[in-house]
């Protein structure tokens, strides 16, 4: 029996994935699956073809069955959340869309008028992905929208609670303000200033007061509109009894300005305007480099997010789309094939198969019976069902166990500059007093100027650049990398773990399914037709995994007569009259010889009574994870903690290290309670998940990784989201991030070292403001230049 | 007054105006979106083809 093999070199011209059937295509263009081919033909009709030819295979995969519903846009209450804008004739709304990645989509979803001549404009948002659509209400409801763009490939995930992003994003707009503001007078206090270093005539001396006074004009909104986010944060925290890096920063802006002030005032000298408005100029800086957020990415999502915006009710007799929120107990529900049921409830239909993988990560579906109990969080497979309410959301099982205490874990890790500020601020002000104490003593004029030239040179600007630059700069290696860190407090928490859990569906497997291929000759498009339907009924994993292997032509209809499952041996159906058989060789009573390997599991197949092949599915681990694991084992305790049943332990046992601690069949509590467990046991834990299964264990864990194959597509809660792919690279992310304490105590050292210059001129009562300006911003370019090259160092080397 | 007094509250004024340019840009969102603008400028607005090639 050879082999078939499928003609690998296809790509789709859709989606650029390789094609594995050679089935689907038109004209010269092939397609990876119907899915693509339908949005091609879309595209073609409209003449919108120069979407393919902005980039190679700009689309989205469409192999994945979508199930979106968009009814619920009918329901006038949540359309009205939806619409910014709306009166009699048009309507404005702007979905958030994660699909969009390149400027063929740009293209395409700008030149929607063309698909759908109701809409008025459309423009995109690439940066946090969202699409804002002006429409004529008439000819166009937000529904049939939402389904426009669901049938191009470019699904709208709609969720009514985005307003932090909002936020985020005036904080964002008011530190650039900030800055800028912050340029600006930092340039020209540093023209006005030269003036006076250079030495002025007796002949000008008129100009020197203006100068001054202009000086002091230009510093006034650095410090009190740029700067002042500094005094609040000192102040917080001073009375909490803890001098955080703000404080001595605070500070140093106060003594600054009050002694520049005073100089200019009395006519002593020119004050350090320029050191004082450069300083906060670097600092912000350095807090804009390391705030730069992935704006598309949502790392707060709680279960909420995933659950559906309304359900389907029964109303006098009619299902009508209602508000989730509005159902009630005694409610008659209909769910459809891969919704989400919203609460618990009782079946009322004969029976019905719910997906419980969202919330135990169990894979398998379980068959229910009429009369049975039905928790909130499983997905419907399979035909639609109707349920009994039994309890509103609010107090469903599944938002019960999230309201679960894990969730609201608080954050109390102090970083190591606040750390190390402490004792920083304790010192400079004990060598201040005992400078002045000195100078007292011996020549009391300079008293006041020893005091505050120790207050301004101490002032921890290099401290405070060097760990928002190096974590800025790791950030951004990691994000080239598709490791996306929430904020830069993740890296040091990064710095500190001791412990890796991994799940394994969707973490250390690889959950895009895409190596199954069939061995034997081709299937005609029959015979294709006749397995589809076969295994159309089948919840089994692998009969879904080959249903969707299969091409859905559906030119050939053919009814599904009597359909048997036999647990763990295989399916047996007749469609049309004809007897098809899917499962193991023995039950198809086949004799292979010795073909098996290990990694692969088969599903034969045989139509009327001829063999007719295998369907091979090879375990999808990810390539990389052997290599990953064994340059973590010596390093980290690995363990895993996976939802689903123990037949995969053997395989496991392969890759990972013995004494790897395995528990299978976890709960999201109980995965919860283990890695609070290890943490107990001194653990500093790092999880890697996936589905909202892990999502307690993921909040709990120091860090939380969600890995993910499509980083824009939701994921849990979490301190990081993983590209899928980079997979292999975690060993070197997490040396990078280690890296990173090294490169901030380095630099730590740095800027003590120019302290400590700094300081004798200060203690010597020798710092001129001529002086102060070389010195200070020397010492924050040095200390920015070295985090940023070490960083890049470090990553070169690591092949990062 | 001395010219050298007018010319640096010239260049205070034009700066000034420079700066309300970038409080402007920063306020009316230009910054939000830093690539599809640099996308959208190269498509061609070529009219709309009569629907006469029908595929």
């Amino acid at each position: 029996m050879a082999a078939l093999e499928v003609k690998t070199k296809a790509t789709c011209y859709h989606c650029g994935d390789e094609c594995l059937e050679t089935s689907i295509k038109i004209e010269d263009k092939s397609f990876c699956c119907n899915g693509c081919k339908t949005v091609y033909e879309i595209l073609s009709e409209s003449d919108l073809c120069q979407y393919y030819a902005l980039e190679d295979s700009p689309g989205v995969n469409q192999k994945k069955e979508s199930n979106s519903f968009f009814d619920f846009l009918d329901n006038p209450e949540i359309a009205e959340k939806l619409l910014e804008f709306s009166d009699d004739k048009q309507e404005k709304v702007t979905f958030l869309i994660p699909n969009i990645h390149c400027s063929s989509c740009i293209w395409l979803l700008e030149h929607l008028e063309r698909l759908e001549p109701a809409v008025i404009t459309s423009k995109t948002n690439f940066s946090n992905h969202k699409l804002t659509v002006d429409y004529r209400k008439a000819d166009l409801s937000l529904r049939e929208l939402a389904e426009l763009l669901d049938r191009i490939g470019y699904t709208p995930v709609i969720n009514l609670e985005e307003e932090s992003a909002k936020v985020e994003k005036s904080f964002d707009k008011q530190l650039l303000i900030k800055m800028g503001i912050a340029g600006f007078c930092f340039g020209n206090v540093m023209l006005l200033s030269f003036p006076d270093y250079l030495g002025i005539s007796s002949l000008e001396q008129s100009y020197q007061q203006f100068f001054r006074w202009l000086n002091v004009l230009l510093s006034v909104p650095v410090v009190f509109y740029s700067g002042s986010e500094y005094f609040t944060s000192a102040f917080k925290s001073l009375k909490q009894r803890f001098a955080n890096i703000d404080v001595p920063i605070a500070l140093g802006i106060s003594v600054l300005f009050i002694r520049s002030v005073y100089e200019v005032a009395f006519d002593i000298g020119p004050g350090y305007f320029d050191s004082l408005v450069g300083l906060v100029f670097f600092l912000l800086i350095g807090k804009w480099f390391q705030n730069r957020t992935y704006q598309a990415l949502s790392f707060d999502r709680d279960y909420k997010s995933y659950f559906p915006l309304a359900v389907l009710t029964k109303r006098e007799d009619k299902y009508i789309s209602e508000a989730v929120r509005k159902v009630k107990k005694g409610d008659e529900i209909l769910i459809r094939n891969g919704e989400l049921i919203p609460t618990d409830a009782i079946l009322i239909d004969k029976r019905a198969f719910v997906d419980y993988s969202f919330v135990t990560g169990e894979s398998e579906p379980i068959e229910k019976h009429k009369g049975e109990y039905v928790y909130a969080g499983g997905r419907l497979t399979g035909k639609k069902a109707q349920f009994v309410v039994q309890k509103p959301v609010s107090q469903s099982y599944l938002t019960e166990l999230w309201n679960d205490e894990a969730f609201q874990k608080e954050d109390n890790h102090i970083k190591l500059v606040d750390r190390v500020s402490q004792y920083f601020t304790v010192a400079i002000i004990l060598i201040s007093l005992v400078a002045a104490t000195f100078w007292q003593l011996t020549d009391p004029t300079k008293t006041w100027l020893v005091f505050c030239s120790v207050l301004i040179i101490a002032c921890p600007c290099a401290l405070a650049l060097s760990t928002p630059f190096t974590t800025g700069s790791i950030l951004r290696v990691l994000g080239r990398n598709k490791l996306y860190l929430k904020n830069a407090n993740v890296i040091e928490k990064l710095q500190k773990i001791n412990t890796i859990v991994f799940d394994k569906t969707g973490t250390i497997t690889n959950a895009n399914q895409q190596n199954l291929q069939f061995e034997g000759d081709q299937l005609s498009d029959e015979e294709a037709q006749l397995v589809l339907a076969a295994v159309s009924s089948s919840t089994h994993p692998l009969s879904r995994l080959v249903k969707t292997f299969l091409p859905n032509i559906g030119e050939h209809v053919y009814h599904l007569e009597t359909f048997e499952e036999h647990v763990g041996l295989g399916i047996k159906a007749i469609v049309s009259g004809i007897e098809v058989k899917l499962g193991s060789a023995k039950y198809l009573e086949i004799n292979m010889g010795d073909t098996h390997r290990d990694d692969s599991s088969y599903v034969f197949l045989k139509i009327g009574d001829s063999y007719r092949g295998r369907f091979v599915i090879q375990n999808v681990y990810r390539k990389s994870l052997r290599n990953v694991i064994d340059k973590l084992k010596g390093q980290f305790r690995l363990s895993i903690l996976s939802g689903d049943h123990d037949s995969e332990q053997k395989n496991l046992e392969h890759i990972f290290p013995s004494g790897t601690e395995m528990r299978f069949n976890q709960k999201p509590g109980d995965k919860l309670n283990v890695i609070k467990g290890y943490q107990n046991a001194g653990g500093h834990v790092m999880m890697l998940g996936d589905g909202l299964n892990d999502a307690g264990a993921l909040k709990q864990s120091d860090v939380g990784i969600a890995v993910s194959e499509d980083v824009s597509t939701f994921s849990p809660a979490c301190d990081a989201i993983m590209q899928a792919d980079s997979f292999d690279k975690l060993n070197e992310m997490i040396t990078l991030s280690k890296k990173g304490k090294c490169i901030v105590v380095a630099s730590f050292i740095l800027s003590l070292l120019y302290n400590g210059v700094g300081l004798t001129f200060a203690v010597s009562g020798w710092l001129t403001p001529l002086v102060a300006a070389i010195l200070m911003p020397l010492s924050s370019i040095s200390v920015v230049a070295f985090t940023t090259m070490a960083v890049r160092f470090f990553s070169l080397k690591l092949k990062l | 007054m001395s010219v050298i007094l007018i010319l640096i509250i010239t260049s205070i004024v034009v700066a000034i105006v420079f700066l309300t340019a970038f409080l402007w840009a920063v306020k009316s969102g230009q910054y939000d979106d830093t690539y599809a603008p640099s996308v959208r400028v190269l498509f061609d607005d070529e009219n709309k083809k009569e629907a006469n090639d029908d595929k």
